[in-house]
């Protein structure tokens, strides 16, 4: 691996100071923490930096945690990846329960448009600045986001579905 | 314009208030799908168009999304493998193998060589599975039905020596953490041998319809094309974003199940058009068939599973006489094992791009957080933005070449 962990960590401590932190090396995907208030910003910087170079959007989903103190509710990660160094790198970032909100990055990867639609959909966390953020795979009048821990999966116990209208019939009467 | 066919709010339908011509002529809109037998898939598409030519598109997506990430988060780590099989249904094993992977990195599991290169040749099996749907459905939306009807009778030959692995044919659920459920069979094997020596006739004849063909040509040169820079803005990997140019291909990047001990090349394009796709692809066959061919050659002897009795299913006559066995037994089928606190990405190289699996284990016998993503789902956002400015035809021919698993795209 050309590129350097300690380098990268170097590079952005040297920019953002105290606003990456948590630098580690999770299995084989070097992780950091940013506020939120600056991910746009870490994120342009990690792929216009030409020595940096992350140019690639892999993923980006959240992640809720209802145990966490009402700052750290919400989890926005993003991974990105830089073809010619090989190398992964993965970014997080903490938001609040009250006020899940986070600046878009459409604008430097089109593909985060569906990326953080379907954030969005499945955990409620908005997009400032995102052109078009509305529910993308559940229809609209939902009300709940369904990823979220509090969001139940039907009983599996259930007896008030009657199995005669799903083509199946009870075992009792056979 | 009719309030049926599209709401007065909806930005087109101001579009077209906004440009009616004098004469009273406007822009139009159609409804593509999202059961239309074209589409090969539910998806919806509202296009707005100009006589033949598409303006605009507006992709609605999710008609069969299933939520398998919530399942998944209250599943056991060996229940989640038959919900992989439903997202690339053309390619179950490679879903499969990649979430089978996942966990095996997460547990540490080092998986005996020999599994391994059967799971590459099952993997490779999927993928040349997988481009024969894609190529032939292409010809049979250009107007070729012969050409399908022909590769299609492999695919069943494929599916036939899935068969013989492991029970099923189109979802899978193959393999088990740590290696495979029972040891291939000489059935199995035959049947490879055979689909190794037939197959690549049927394939060369399959190209030779269509890549020299004037009508082929015609309707899919310099259609839908993506240039190198829109590709990786839109996030393409896979055959697509290959086609454009880029020769980023996982099983070259980061090397899984021994996929480095394998010589083949990675075919490229240039213009990222339909045309080149299809070329692609159509490579990436030889290629896989290369693979498997080594794959064969170099099989080694050895387990066909790791020594893992914590989650590795015991035989089943241990299990009534052996004590152990029926601990372990119990406690896997439960779902009671002990697994990591950990926070893994594992990607491997499905037949349309890149799927990864994060997985966020908190110790718990259920994932804590499971995202997929879905090479499909990431790349149909440049589809809206391939068919703008071309006609209602290239439109079903680009969706054809893109290969958009409804499965995948869902989840």
């Amino acid at each position: 691996m050309a590129l350097e962990t300690a380098y990268i960590q170097e590079k952005l401590s040297q920019k953002f100071g105290n606003n990456v932190l948590n630098f580690e090396m999770k299995r084989d995907v070097f992780s950091f923490e940013a506020t939120s208030d600056f991910t746009h910003e870490v994120i342009q910087f990690l792929k216009e930096q030409p020595d940096l170079n992350f140019h690639f959007l892999t993923d980006l989903c959240g992640v809720h945690f209802p145990d966490n103190d009402e700052n750290h509710q919400f989890e926005v990660v993003y991974l990105l990846h830089n073809w010619i160094e090989n190398t992964r790198i993965r970014v997080r970032t903490f938001l609040p329960a009250s006020n899940p909100e986070i600046q878009t990055i459409t604008d430097l990867f089109l593909t985060a448009n569906w990326m953080e639609r379907e954030t969005f959909d499945f955990f409620g966390i908005t997009f400032k600045g995102h052109p078009q953020l509305k529910r993308i795979l559940n229809m609209d009048e939902m009300e709940s986001h369904p990823l979220r821990k509090e969001f139940p999966l039907e009983d599996q116990g259930r007896t008030d579905k009657d199995d005669r209208f799903f083509g199946r019939i009870p075992t009792t009467t056979l | 314009m009719s309030e049926l066919l599209l709401p007065p709010e909806h930005r087109y339908a101001k579009i077209i208030e906004k440009t009616k011509n004098e004469d009273g002529s406007e822009l139009s809109i159609l409804n593509l799908g999202p059961t239309h037998p074209a589409t090969h898939g539910i998806f919806q598409n509202i296009l707005l168009m100009d006589g033949e030519r598409i303006l605009d598109a507006e992709p609605t997506i999710g008609y069969i999304h299933r939520a398998f990430e919530k399942i998944a988060e209250n599943r056991a780590f060996y229940q989640i493998t038959p919900l992989t099989d439903r997202m690339n249904y053309c390619s179950s094993p490679i879903n499969n193998m990649g979430w089978l992977m996942t966990v095996e990195k997460l547990l540490n599991i080092e998986v005996p060589k020999r599994a391994q290169y059967l799971r590459v040749i099952v993997m490779e099996l999927a993928r040349i599975a997988d481009h024969i749907i894609c190529n032939s459905i292409l010809g049979v939306d250009t107007g070729a039905y012969t050409g399908f009807l022909y590769v299609f009778q492999y695919r069943e030959k494929i599916y036939e020596i899935y068969e013989e692995i492991c029970g099923a044919r189109l979802t899978t659920n193959m393999g088990r953490i740590g290696g495979f459920e029972r040891e291939w069979s000489d059935e199995a094997f035959k049947k490879l041998n055979t689909f190794l020596e037939e197959f690549p006739k049927v394939w060369k004849e399959f190209e030779n319809l269509f890549e020299r063909n004037r009508i082929f040509i015609d309707r899919t040169v310099n259609v839908g094309p993506i240039s190198v820079e829109k590709a990786m803005q839109y996030g393409l990997t896979g055959p697509n974003l290959r086609a454009a140019g880029i020769d980023y291909d996982v099983r070259k990047a980061q090397p899984y199940s021994s996929y480095e001990d394998f010589d083949f090349d990675i075919p490229v394009g240039k213009s990222g058009d339909t045309y080149d796709r299809f070329c692609v692809r159509n490579a990436e066959v030889w290629e896989s068939l290369r693979i498997i061919r080594q794959a064969l050659e170099k099989l080694p002897e050895g387990s066909y599973h790791a020594d893992v009795p914590d989650y590795y299913l015991p035989p089943k006559e241990d299990v009534y006489h052996n004590m152990e066995s029926l601990i372990y037994h119990f406690k896997i089928v439960m779902g009671e094992v002990p697994v990591p606190v950990d926070e893994i990405y594992h990607a491997v190289e499905g037949a349309n791009g890149e799927l990864g699996f994060y997985l966020i284990s908190d110790g718990s016998r259920t994932p804590y957080r499971l995202h997929f993503r879905r090479p499909c789902f990431i790349y149909y956002q440049a589809y809206s933005d391939m068919i703008k400015g071309g006609m209602l035809s290239d439109a079903i021919v680009i969706l054809s070449s893109l290969n958009v698993i409804a499965g995948e795209l869902d989840a």
